[in-house]
């Protein structure tokens, strides 16, 4: 009896879906854990999303090739996240404030746009999407082959991140350095690291990977620019990242957990559940583990505190 | 002395206005990129927002919410504190007063108006009373959690609005509240209502609690230097509690201004990002109630005027929020805007 309930949530369907929701939040935790390690607080994650969700859209429906818009959606990113290091590295704006400022500078933004390109309110035309991929072999192994063998080639892309950001901070010298400088700052720059550069490059880096998350949205996920249509996942994507305690694996785990509450909330409608209280669900786990209730998440210690040289 | 004085005053004012017309600066290169005349553009918005009674009367509707707003995350920001939850702790408030209003059609509105406005308080101060409490006794940043309970917030108002207490209508709204817990028109056409008096009321109550009470003092103490504060024998913890509870509850007006005085109901998600832009309020304003009245009307006066403008020129009224975006940072970047200012020579 039970068993079916547990089957009817938890599937092969409904877990590719979670890991499909859970992309963009993969993308964007990645560069939120990218420009917290170095110190700087990223709650710009969502506008820093949005641009990238609209001018991936916008540079596909110029070239026709949504891989070129991803690319679009990754340099718009990355200005956004040179913003938010000017000013919080170069002119020690407040990086919460810097980040609020971001974030409704996009909602404007964006929405200029789509009204002064297109002429149109609510939704930009349709532009070509980045069509998902069968993996050959991979398709056939059973169950896992249902989830992963059939997917869009930037989920792939996302997991392949993931990796490469853990050995990035774990496994090289320059994430290494870049940690130093989100610890402890005055030490680092004692031994030599440049701790304006570590952090103009690690922001920079974090939006442009949220840009990617947005553009996942727009030109990969759907095939179109909707206003305001990441839709707080930049906050869910700041959720996973520290429920995931600033690690990589921490934070895809989290985003994969989140994801699936998305995946599920619509079957746990149906058997009497409010979908309300499953979509809430990432937001008060987050507080909880902060809070400390389900081991202790703790942030980078010189985290908001703006780096001046002596 | 009083020249020193006086040259400290204009140099305070100096990065606010600073930062608006810089800001203006910027928002009129998107205005030439939708080929329209900048000035042009910028006199209608101005004409639009103070030019008649009504466009004033407009624009006072539109900075009272952002009054709310602004003052209580000010209030926050004099005990040290960063409430980026003023967005959520409206929808709660706002919630909480269109529940009230909804129910008890027989109360008399001497008292019906008065309980609905004070449930609505409570609900929002309550609501900030969680991550202040949080902040005081675990030491978790408040910016996290106030972020996450606005999410929080939005999920169960809009569980509220479609569930439980869905109006008649097929729009995820409540029912209009009784007439007894309306907050009643002024100026009509406009939606100028008496929340407006609520809040100057809020400017002087605020002004009084914190520069003329002991708890003011203390407040502004723990604001200023914790660790001195708690030396000199003032409870860090409790105090910011407190203090979170009433920005919570001062913030949460807005959301009770604009169900009981301007849609007379709860409609889902009906804030244009009030709570956001009480940041950029307060920050303007310096953090003082004064300095919010005036940030309020200019915030109040661009929407007003984006309106009119999207209307009549070519350029969308989504201007006013990239100009808003750009006052954040530059009032923020005081420095940038102090560089750019060359410093008067002392005469």
């Amino acid at each position: 009896m039970w068993w079916e309930y547990v089957v009817y949530f938890v599937n092969a369907t409904v877990l590719a879906a979670a890991l499909r929701m859970a992309t963009p939040l993969i993308f964007a935790s990645m560069g939120g854990i990218l420009s917290e390690r170095s110190g700087i607080i990223n709650i710009g994650l969502e506008g820093m999303m949005l641009t990238g969700a609209f001018m991936g859209m916008l540079v596909t429906f110029y070239t026709a090739n949504p891989w070129v818009g991803l690319i679009g959606a990754l340099l718009s990113g990355g200005v956004v996240g040179l913003v938010h290091a000017v000013a919080t590295v170069r002119y020690k704006v407040d990086q919460v404030v810097s980040g609020t400022a971001i974030n409704i500078f996009a909602g404007g933004f964006t929405v200029f746009m789509l009204r002064t390109v297109f002429d149109v309110a609510g939704t930009s035309p349709a532009v070509e999407r980045i069509p998902t991929v069968a993996v050959p072999l991979l398709r056939r192994i059973p169950f896992i082959g249902d989830i992963l063998g059939h997917q869009n080639p930037v989920v792939y892309l996302a997991l392949i991140l993931v990796v490469a950001v853990h050995l990035f901070l774990f496994h090289t010298v320059w994430g290494l350095r870049l940690r130093a400088v989100g610890e402890h700052p005055r030490a680092a720059d004692t031994v030599g690291i440049n701790v304006f550069r570590a952090r103009y490059l690690a922001v920079i880096a974090s939006g442009a990977l949220a840009g990617l998350g947005g553009a996942y949205l727009s030109i990969a996920h759907l095939s179109r620019f909707g206003d305001g249509m990441t839709a707080g996942r930049g906050f869910i994507a700041l959720a996973a990242m520290i429920f995931g305690k600033w690690t990589p694996f921490g934070a895809l785990g989290a985003s994969i957990l989140f994801g699936f509450a998305d995946a599920v909330q619509m079957r746990l409608q149906e058997v009497g559940i409010p979908r309300h209280f499953v979509l809430m669900l990432p937001y008060i786990l987050t507080m909880v583990a902060l809070a400390g209730f389900i081991g202790r998440a703790t942030p980078p210690k010189s985290i908001g505190k703006p780096y001046e040289k002596e | 002395m009083e020249l020193q004085q006086r040259s400290l005053t204009s140099r305070n004012l100096l990065v606010p206005i600073g930062s608006v017309v810089l800001a203006l600066l910027v928002g009129s290169i998107f205005i030439l990129v939708v080929g329209e005349n900048p000035l042009y553009a910028y006199r209608v918005l101005l004409v639009e927002s103070f030019g008649s009674i009504n466009n004033i009367a407009g624009t006072l509707q539109r900075s009272t919410p952002l009054i709310f707003t602004g003052l209580g995350v000010a209030f926050a920001f004099r005990c040290g504190l960063f409430n980026i939850g003023a967005e959520g702790q409206l929808y709660v408030g706002g919630m909480v007063a269109a529940i009230i209003g909804v129910s008890f059609g027989n109360l008399p509105g001497l008292i019906h108006l008065p309980i609905a406005v004070f449930a609505g308080m409570l609900a929002g101060g309550l609501w900030a009373a969680i991550p202040g409490i949080l902040k005081a006794k675990l030491g978790v940043h408040e910016v996290i959690n106030t972020i996450m309970m606005n999410f929080v917030a939005y999920y169960l108002t809009d569980f509220l609005v479609t569930g439980p207490f869905h109006g008649g209508r097929w729009a995820p709204e409540t029912d209009r509240v009784f007439p007894t817990a309306v907050l009643e028109r002024i100026l009509p056409p406009s939606r100028l209502n008496t929340g407006i008096f609520l809040a100057i009321v809020a400017l002087v109550v605020v002004y009084i609690v914190l520069w003329k009470t002991k708890t003011g003092y203390e407040i502004r103490a723990v604001g200023l230097n914790p660790s001195a504060a708690e030396y000199g024998g003032i409870s860090v913890a409790r105090n910011m509690v407190l203090a979170m509870v009433i920005s919570g509850a001062v913030a949460s007006l807005a959301g009770v201004e604009q169900v009981l005085g301007v849609h007379g109901r709860f409609i889902q998600r009906f804030s244009p990002d009030l709570g956001f832009i009480g940041i950029a309020v307060a920050l303007l304003g310096k953090n003082h109630p004064v300095g919010v009245f005036f940030a309020a009307v200019l915030f109040g006066a661009l929407r007003t005027g984006g309106a009119a403008m999207d209307r009549l020129t070519d350029v969308p009224r989504e201007l006013v929020v990239i100009i808003q975006a750009m006052i954040i940072m530059f009032v923020a970047a005081d420095e940038l805007i102090r560089r750019l200012v060359p410093r008067r020579r002392k005469a």
